[in-house]
């Protein structure tokens, strides 16, 4: 954290001056390590084992905080008696070995179907639905919505019963004992369980831990699986919804998270929506029965969604055409970035548009994105500066090695001039959720142009090539709303008209104030549900900016947070189950009972005068169908869960599995690695075999202060260049020993897709790791350069191959295998064969491009 | 002029007598340091911002003179950085005034060598041609079970984490109408 979002670490900082215990645990020594209490390193991968190990030490020592496990969690739920645990083999219950995928349905809980509240949403198959509708057939809704009917599971209040998620949790994590913990991941026993005293001690009542995670828990082939097991921790802590708890992804792009909320990505719409499957005779209604809960908030998905489609058809969504829900396209399948390329290659996809982002560099395998590039018809990049992705063509490495020729790449490039974040106005959402206005301060130069500007200028220009077209495809461009006012010689679109939009109007053109005004009858407009709010009463709530000192520490006055302003998700749980604060140490949000309301420092994330005492009545549906201590509002049951019996592709527990290019066995279970995992087999894809002696040595990618992401804001200038001018790979004196590596010399490392050289740091800062008994060394790559810019090298992340999480399609770029070599690499031609020879000599099949 | 002036010119002496005993000020000035101002001084505005790098969100002044930005200074009201920057945030008026930077349209034509020059609104019109002409190739209407799909794979996109939240509702709003499914960003690398 201190390297990548250092003024964010201010923060930790001021919580060790008043006496927090900062704890990093990385397998790298790093500038927070420098100033951490306690620096736990580690392997690269073994997340789970060491965050399995912590959840183990909670329940066999009972630390559990109790009353906040049973107020607000799915512990005293039964699982169903169909579940298989995944034990010793390490494979769950539904597993089919022959699609590789997991049938969720022997997952349950006794006596209901639960529905998830993210994930994987629609994989209820026709027959599935059948089958699941046998035992809860009395619902409350109409015809087809048997799927999600809400429904009470089994349980024991005791967590006593053998089939109770407690006790089921408890028994899968029974192996991950601190010994195994230790021999897993490389570390003492007594350095897990003093991470393990330090956790338990500081939670509680009085006290409460955060985790703070990166792209180092996201990158790998059970990345989600890693987030699911710090929540369960988390949960089992009591540390959610609390101030001073959480588990907090530090996001890697200034709007990384708003474009997420606002999906630029091909499996959601706007607010977490997920995007329609394809199925037989889908409408509206089928959709909602298929992918909402019909209780908790997800039960108003359907006002959430008719609002999307009025703001984007407008007059043309009506009742009677189901709100245009046929005009939005369908899904068969995982469409995700990997998959795109692998389809460029192909040539099954001709034309591609890169915004501010620079694959060749930044990608997991970059000969694969520059491959995929040369088989396009035609590429639109928009950037700043001349960066590698637009110049692939001319002065790539597979120009060097001889791969590609520039007089047979047939990609026509078209390279537009963007526009600077001073350039324009408009809003970023931060790590936190925040939005925050930015004012346009000077106008662009020359071409230079918003994404704003461009975008909205081709949509009408296409919209005029398709006027009077009376093609039936073409009826959503025409009907679309697209008439933002302009302003300036360039008719630069209005971004707060857009902002506008997406808050959303009522039936009389008034501002939306909140997402719970939001109706499903078509009389109310709103492009992001849970952006609600920010043009509350006509004003830009996202360009407030009171001064920090002149408010309170929530400071509710700078931007707004989504939803509704909030600023700590889920904060009832910050109360205990009757509404008092757990603490006045930890007093967040509360119960008034004299006002008969809830209140506190920020604004709660509960309605608002929901007694705690409120029971739902027999039937209820969406919010009234949560109880007063149903704090995880967007959960069709209230609760946060320890089990996930669905919305998981690959498992309702989070288990160790190795990376799939890991040098060790699987010590915690016989299956080696993520059994439901994505793989991409082709030859300019060829993987590291696991426990490989030509690819001995771990490496991990990640960013420094000093430069940002694939280097196309800090390559090109002149200060960041200097500070760190080039490219380099952190070793153990121990390594460098091994392998005769020289402190500021070369070194050329070697994977089964290229060969890359770097200059050598030999560094105390990288330890060797005992795991069982072998000596593990893992190598650090800074994965910022490619060939363009003032400050230049290879890129780091041509060394990893694509493998992938099979719910979020993440690829596992975070651990890999691969050789060093004193020396710099073979020139042109020499390095194909050099690596084809390292490929032969671990049984790889021939690679390349072919 | 007279000792006394002279001697007080005399860093050495300022620096023994005066207030600025380490000699880190007042003491080391010369007439012409002395007349120095911050170019934050001659701005003509200060504009309210957001770092582009990272998600923390650091509050940023951008100050300006003459139409142009002439630096970047750290906003001291944002609750969240409080006044700093990291070396990128510090950095960032190199990057909007970048000597590098390309501001003209850039064409390469099929199996060309080098870049050619090509104007904006001509640029503009041969995208719009190509988004029509691969959408039309790569137009599905239903798949081989019947089932209804409606959609383009002829043409993607990637980014969108380091744009507006405007802009990427635009994007994914634009296309969706046209059917294209496959939009993509940063927050899946």
């Amino acid at each position: 954290m201190a390297e990548a979002h250092p003024v964010g670490f201010q923060w930790v900082m001021e919580a060790k001056a008043r006496g927090a215990t900062v704890i990093h645990v990385d397998p790298r020594f790093t500038r927070t390590s420098a100033v951490a209490d306690l620096h736990v390193p580690f392997r690269a991968g073994a997340d789970i084992a060491f965050l399995g190990g912590l959840i183990n030490y909670v329940l066999t020592e009972g630390k559990d905080f109790r009353e906040y496990v049973t107020a607000f969690t799915n512990a005293a739920e039964l699982v169903g008696e169909d579940f298989a645990d995944a034990d010793v083999e390490g494979v769950f219950s539904g597993y089919n070995a022959e699609t590789g995928r997991y049938d969720p349905i022997s997952w349950q809980m006794d006596g209901a179907y639960e529905a998830p509240a993210a994930g994987q949403r629609d994989h209820w198959e026709p027959e599935l639905r059948e089958e699941h509708a046998a035992f809860t057939s009395d619902t409350a809704g109409g015809v087809g919505d048997q799927a999600y009917a809400p429904s009470d599971p089994e349980r024991d209040d005791t967590l006593q019963h053998p089939r109770c998620v407690y006790q089921v949790l408890k028994r899968h994590y029974a192996r991950y004992t601190p010994e195994a913990v230790s021999r897993v991941c490389g570390m003492g026993v007594e350095q897990f369980l003093a991470v393990a005293r330090a956790i338990t001690e500081n939670s509680g009542r009085e006290r409460t831990t955060a985790w703070v995670y990166s792209v180092g828990w996201t990158h790998h082939t059970v990345g989600a699986q890693y987030i699911r097991a710090a929540s369960i921790l988390q949960t089992l802590l009591g540390n959610m919804g609390r101030p001073g708890g959480g588990i907090l992804a530090l996001r890697g792009h200034a709007s990384i998270q708003g474009s997420t909320d606002i999906p630029t990505l091909y499996d959601l719409l706007p607010g977490y929506i997920p995007m329609p499957n394809a199925h037989l005779h889908e409408d509206l209604q089928s959709f909602l029965d298929a992918d909402a809960a019909k209780t908790g908030f997800w039960g108003h998905m359907d006002a959430y969604l008719v609002s999307l489609l009025k703001a984007w058809w407008g007059d043309a969504a009506t009742p009677e055409n189901d709100f245009a829900f046929d005009y939005l396209p369908r899904l068969t399948g995982n469409h995700g970035t990997y998959g795109i390329v692998r389809d460029q290659i192909d040539r099954k996809t001709f034309g591609y548009f890169l915004v501010g982002e620079n694959p060749a560099v930044g990608h997991a395998n970059g000969k694969m994105q520059r491959l995929g590039m040369a088989n396009l018809d035609w590429l639109v990049v928009r950037d700043m500066q001349m960066i590698e992705s637009a110049s692939f063509w001319k002065d790539g490495p597979e120009i060097e090695t001889g791969e590609l020729r520039t007089e047979d790449i047939g990609t026509e490039v078209f390279f537009l001039p963007c526009a600077n974040h001073t350039e324009k106005s408009g809003t970023f959402t931060n790590t936190q959720r925040l939005l925050q206005w930015r004012r346009e301060a000077v106008h662009p130069p020359g071409d230079a142009r918003s994404e704003l500007h461009f975008y909205f200028h081709l949509g009408k220009k296409i919209r005029e090539k398709l006027a009077g077209s009376t093609d039936d495809r073409d009826r959503p461009l025409l009907d679309l709303t697209w008439d933002y006012p302009t302003f300036g010689v360039h008719e630069e679109p209005d971004p707060q008209s857009v902002l506008a939009e997406i808050n959303g109007f009522d039936a009389d053109g008034n501002h939306l104030a909140s997402y719970t005004q939001m109706k499903a009858d078509g009389t109310t407009s709103g492009g992001c549900w849970i952006y609600t709010g920010v043009f509350k009463d006509g004003v830009n709530q996202a360009d407030r900016r009171t001064p920090g000192a002149e408010q309170t520490w929530v400071a509710p006055e700078w931007g707004w947070a989504w939803p509704a302003n909030r600023r700590t998700l889920y904060n009832r749980a910050s109360a205990d189950a009757d509404g008092k604060p757990w603490s006045e140490r930890k007093a967040y949000v509360w119960w008034d009972e004299e006002s008969g309301s809830w209140t506190g420092h920020d604004i709660p994330d509960f309605e608002a005068t929901k007694a705690p005492s409120y029971r739902p009545p027999e039937g209820a549906t969406v919010e009234d169908a949560l109880s007063g201590t149903d704090a995880f509002i967007m959960q069709a049951n209230g609760k946060a869960w320890l089990y996930a019996p669905t919305g998981l592709a690959d498992g309702p527990m989070p288990t160790h599995y190795e990376p799939v290019e890991s040098p060790v066995a699987n010590l915690l279970h016989d299956q080696q690695d993520n059994p439901a995992r994505e793989d991409i087999d082709r030859a300019w894809n060829r993987l590291n075999p696991a426990m490989s002696e030509t690819y001995p040595y771990v490496f991990l990618t990640y960013r420094l202060t000093e430069h940002h992401t694939a280097g196309g804001m800090s390559r090109f200038l002149g200060y960041l260049s200097e500070l760190q001018p080039e490219f380099f790979c952190e070793v153990s004196p121990a390594l460098a020993r091994e392998r005769n590596l020289e402190h500021l010399g070369y070194a050329t490392l070697i994977s089964a897709r290229t060969a890359i050289e770097a200059r050598v740091l030999v560094t105390e800062r990288m330890k060797p790791l005992r795991i069982g008994d072998q000596r593990i060394h893992q190598i650090g790559l800074p994965y910022h350069w490619g060939s363009n810019g003032l400050s230049v090298g290879d890129p780091a992340n041509d060394l990893l191959g694509v493998v992938m999480d099979p719910n979020v399609h993440i690829q596992e770029s975070k651990v890999a295998t691969c050789d060093i070599q004193p020396g710099r690499r073979p020139r042109g031609p020499a390095l194909l064969e050099f690596v084809e020879s390292y490929r032969r000599k671990a049984g790889v099949e021939p690679g390349g491009i072919t | 002029m007279g000792v006394r002036t002279w001697l007080g010119e005399w860093p050495m002496f300022r620096q023994a007598t005066g207030s600025d005993p380490l000699g880190r000020g007042a003491a080391v000035q010369s007439p012409r340091t002395r007349a120095l101002e911050p170019r934050t001084r001659e701005a003509d505005e200060v504009v309210k911002s957001v770092c582009p790098y990272c998600a923390v969100g650091c509050g940023q002044n951008i100050y300006v003179r003459d139409g142009r930005v002439t630096q970047i200074e750290g906003d001291p009201d944002s609750p969240i950085s409080r006044g700093r920057l990291c070396p990128k945030g510090s950095a960032s008026t190199s990057l909007v005034t970048s000597p590098t930077r390309v501001t003209t349209v850039k064409y390469r034509r099929p199996y060309g060598t080098e870049w050619e020059d090509l104007d904006l609104d001509t640029a503009l019109d041969m995208i719009a041609d190509r988004v029509l002409d691969a959408r039309r190739r790569g137009w599905q209407d239903t798949d081989d079970q019947g089932r209804v799909l409606r959609r383009t794979l002829g043409f993607s996109s990637l980014g969108g984490a380091t744009l507006d939240n405007e802009e990427n509702y635009l994007i994914k709003k634009l296309f969706m109408a046209l059917g294209a499914i496959q939009v993509e960003n940063q927050a899946r690398i």
